[in-house]
């Protein structure tokens, strides 16, 4: 049984019709809301709702589920794996009381920690509603969450790179020059991750063959990952290709994911197949999920609920499988989810903010396309303020521009930019390396070294000798 | 934690990347040098240039009286196409801010366009076998460039063809999404709709044409009926070999009457993996390498 949410502004009394409702109207203003209809109708309406908003019970969450519990496995997983010992020390607060609690002394990054397994991704999200950026940065800074597989990621002061080397054509020299360009400018701890352009289980082979060469000849401390299919990746397994991580898309809701074409005992059962190959050296998370606002509307799977509560439950989804990586690809879709970089920045922010609170190890593909009202300035800012929140890692691109999915995303100069002027480190293990290898005097610095690298000099070497780009590259040498 | 900065050596200017001749293997933006970690400046000024030409193909509105022209005078080549004047068409999407937040209106002709349509009073017992639809999409840039030429090299293939091919007049769409080309075919009465519409730019590829089949076209169909061929531009799909794999769908769209995932493209100029929905990505010349080829190993 639903109930009515109303609040009283002088003579006027708003009604919001459910929780979802009153979620839905609260959301700072975003072209995705809109489109789905389920927006503020006026800023004052926006504002009330925030009001009532707060006022509402973190307890009222468990017992008002936004999608029905019998119809969508997601709201399963968010009630039944609910720890009730967890939540007790803050079971008493209303969603404002909650903010006030995060942003307290009080609340210490081991304190977060242990009341992490007690919030609901609907708490999450409701509170962040209520949260200006500043306190979404806040918040994040303290919650402190790491994972491992070849290196230990998520650690106070660090700020990882996916090293990001796609191909339109997965042509495998293409792939080869963007890892060594990423690799010497530092990147790559986070995972090196290939988007392929023909998805099938030979091509995604070829490509962790690729990968797991590279990083065993240079004996590199850290993970590849495809970015194909759930089921793909299984199927990669079961032919005894060397899989580090288990890629998938995930949502919010069952009908998103089924869209996706997979549901939860699908990543069980790839979680199973990725933890018998023990290929970890430092640690078992064996996960990488993408998520984004806008998916589950783009899926027509969104029940109602705004894009904002949509993304946080996905991270419900995440943290059941205790992943190493989580990142929400922020500008990706459009703008017809995100119109601009306002609207960009604050969604970066509050994904960040969400997951981390839940517990995951969260990143974020600061990102836009070019139908977007946002340029490389969004992307400096977002960045920014994301390194300060303590965000786990961001993409390393080649100039920023993916020549295969056409946006843009950070590149190895901004994630070198951000660990400069926020004094940040990549991964540790990684970070020993990037000294080791002489590509890096000073990592913690990030003082890249002038000279090519002897090993990687000798690679070279065998290349034949390329005209066109060398004569204007003596231009500018 | 930074290094004092070192003051003891002039500056030698920016730090170059020997392996920036590694971009014979790809386009992406490796080996720009740096100033510092910073990136140099004529990098930075070119990844300007780039952005800018893909935000101008997304905000330039698309000249239509100028496409409209330049149809005429296409018309009066090639036989095979309609002599009437292009319809002028609009979607519900007023202008391009709403266009961009709220795809569901681009998908919808406007009252105005629908009742332009039905006073063409086509005959039901004779539909047009073709309704060519253009519509400005993301990138006005890729239909200036690109839609006249396809549509020569089309006309040039339907003329050829074993059996006759009856054309409706062709259609202009501002502020037009894809599945609005199945509004237009339905009105026109025409057994098969091909859009064309520009395609989303990237930044080194501000004017990619897609292209999209439908058969028996009417409102509310969805993408799974349709087939797409994507990235027509010269330095991509040319418009002669798109013109070509065009043919193939609409001549096995008319005999097998179907389109979308039911219809399998297996024109013999495809790749091995064929597939109803061609990828963005089909101009793979260079068979990849084996890994234990690469000069990283």
């Amino acid at each position: 049984m639903h109930k009515t949410y109303r609040y009283t502004l002088g003579s006027k009394t708003y009604e919001f019709r459910h929780l979802a409702d009153l979620l839905a109207r609260a959301t700072p203003a975003r072209s995705g809301d809109r489109l789905a209809g389920v927006i503020a109708r006026s800023a004052e309406e926006r504002a009330v709702a925030q009001m009532a908003l707060a006022d509402v019970p973190l307890s009222n969450f468990l017992n008002e589920a936004l999608i029905p519990y019998e119809q969508d496995e997601v709201t399963r997983l968010i009630i039944d794996d609910h720890d009730a010992a967890a939540f007790a020390p803050i079971s008493h607060l209303t969603v404002g009381d909650f903010r006030n609690w995060l942003l307290s002394d009080h609340a210490s990054s081991a304190m977060l920690a242990q009341v992490s397994a007690g919030i609901t991704p609907e708490m999450a999200a409701a509170v962040s509603k209520i949260m200006r950026n500043q306190d979404l940065i806040l918040v994040a800074q303290k919650c402190q969450v790491t994972s491992a597989f070849r290196n230990t990621l998520g650690l106070h002061k660090r700020l990882s790179t996916r090293l990001q080397p796609n191909h339109p054509t997965d042509d495998m020299n293409g792939i080869a020059a963007s890892i060594l360009d990423g690799l010497l400018y530092g990147s790559g701890d986070a995972v090196i991750g290939i988007n392929p352009a023909t998805d099938n289980v030979a091509q995604a082979t070829r490509l962790l063959h690729l990968m797991d060469d590279v990083i065993q000849r240079y004996d590199i401390p850290t993970q590849s990952c495809v970015l194909t299919h759930v089921t793909n990746t299984l199927e990669c397994i079961e032919q005894g290709a060397p899989v580090d991580l288990v890629f998938q898309s995930i949502g919010g809701s069952e009908a998103t994911n089924s869209s996706f074409g997979f549901n939860l005992a699908t990543l069980a059962e790839a979680q199973q197949a990725a933890l018998s190959l023990q290929r970890g050296s430092v640690g078992n998370n064996v996960m990488y999920f993408e998520t984004g606002q806008g998916s589950a509307l783009s899926a027509n799977a969104h029940h109602g609920l705004d894009q904002q509560t949509c993304e946080a439950r996905a991270y419900a989804v995440a943290r059941k499988f205790s992943p190493l990586l989580v990142n929400t690809v922020v500008g990706f879709i459009g703008p017809e989810y995100l119109f601009d970089g306002k609207e960009i920045i604050r969604a970066g922010l509050e994904d960040h903010f969400c997951a981390k609170l839940l517990g995951l190890p969260m990143g974020c593909d600061v990102c836009y396309t070019n139908h977007a009202e946002a340029d490389q300035n969004d992307m400096d800012n977002l960045l920014t303020l994301l390194a300060t929140a303590g965000c786990s890692f961001v993409m390393g691109i080649p100039g920023s521009d993916d020549i295969m999915l056409n946006y843009q995303t950070t590149s190895f100069h901004d994630a070198l930019y951000a660990r400069r002027v926020l004094g940040l480190g990549a991964a540790p293990e990684f970070e020993a390396w990037l000294e080791k290898m002489h590509i890096m005097s000073n990592a913690p610095g990030a003082c890249l070294n002038d000279a090519l690298p002897p090993a990687f000099a000798h690679s070279l070497q065998s290349l034949p000798a390329n005209s066109g780009d060398t004569d204007q590259e003596a231009n500018h040498g | 934690m930074v290094d004092q900065p070192d003051n003891t050596h002039p500056w030698q200017g920016v730090v170059d990347n020997p392996w920036r001749r590694l971009r014979q293997f790809t386009a992406a933006r490796i080996g720009l040098g740096r100033s510092g970690v910073s990136l140099p400046t004529h990098e930075m000024l070119a990844f300007q240039l780039a952005h800018a030409q893909a935000r101008d193909a997304v905000h330039t509105p698309l000249d239509f009286a100028a496409l409209s022209q330049q149809l005429e005078r296409l018309s009066e080549q090639h036989a095979v196409l309609n002599r009437e004047p292009p319809l002028l068409l609009h979607s519900e999407a007023v202008n391009r801010m709403t266009y961009l937040q709220r795809p569901d209106l681009g998908r919808r002709l406007d009252d105005a366009s629908r009742v332009l349509l039905q006073q063409e009073q086509h005959s039901p017992k004779q539909p047009f076998d073709l309704a060519l639809v253009i519509a400005d999409g993301l990138s006005a840039t890729a239909i200036a460039h690109n839609a006249c030429g396809f549509i020569a090299a089309l006309a040039t293939e339907l003329q050829q063809d074993s059996q006759d091919w009856r054309l409706a007049p062709v259609t202009l769409i501002e502020q037009g999404r894809v599945a609005i080309g199945d509004d237009v075919g339905e009105l026109l009465n025409a057994r098969l709709v091909l859009m064309l519409i520009g395609e989303r730019p990237g930044l080194s590829s501000p004017d990619s044409l897609g292209l999209y089949l439908t058969y028996a076209p009417q409102r509310g169909l969805n993408d799974a009926r349709r087939n797409c061929i994507s990235n027509v531009r010269p330095e991509g799909l040319p418009w002669q070999q798109a013109a070509q794999r065009a043919m193939y769908l609409l001549r096995q769209a008319r005999q097998l009457k179907i389109s979308g995932v039911d219809l399998k493209d297996r024109s013999p100029s495809l790749d091995a993996d064929s597939n109803a929905t061609i990828s963005a990505h089909h101009n793979n010349d260079a068979s990849p390498t084996d890994a234990q080829h690469n000069f990283l190993l």
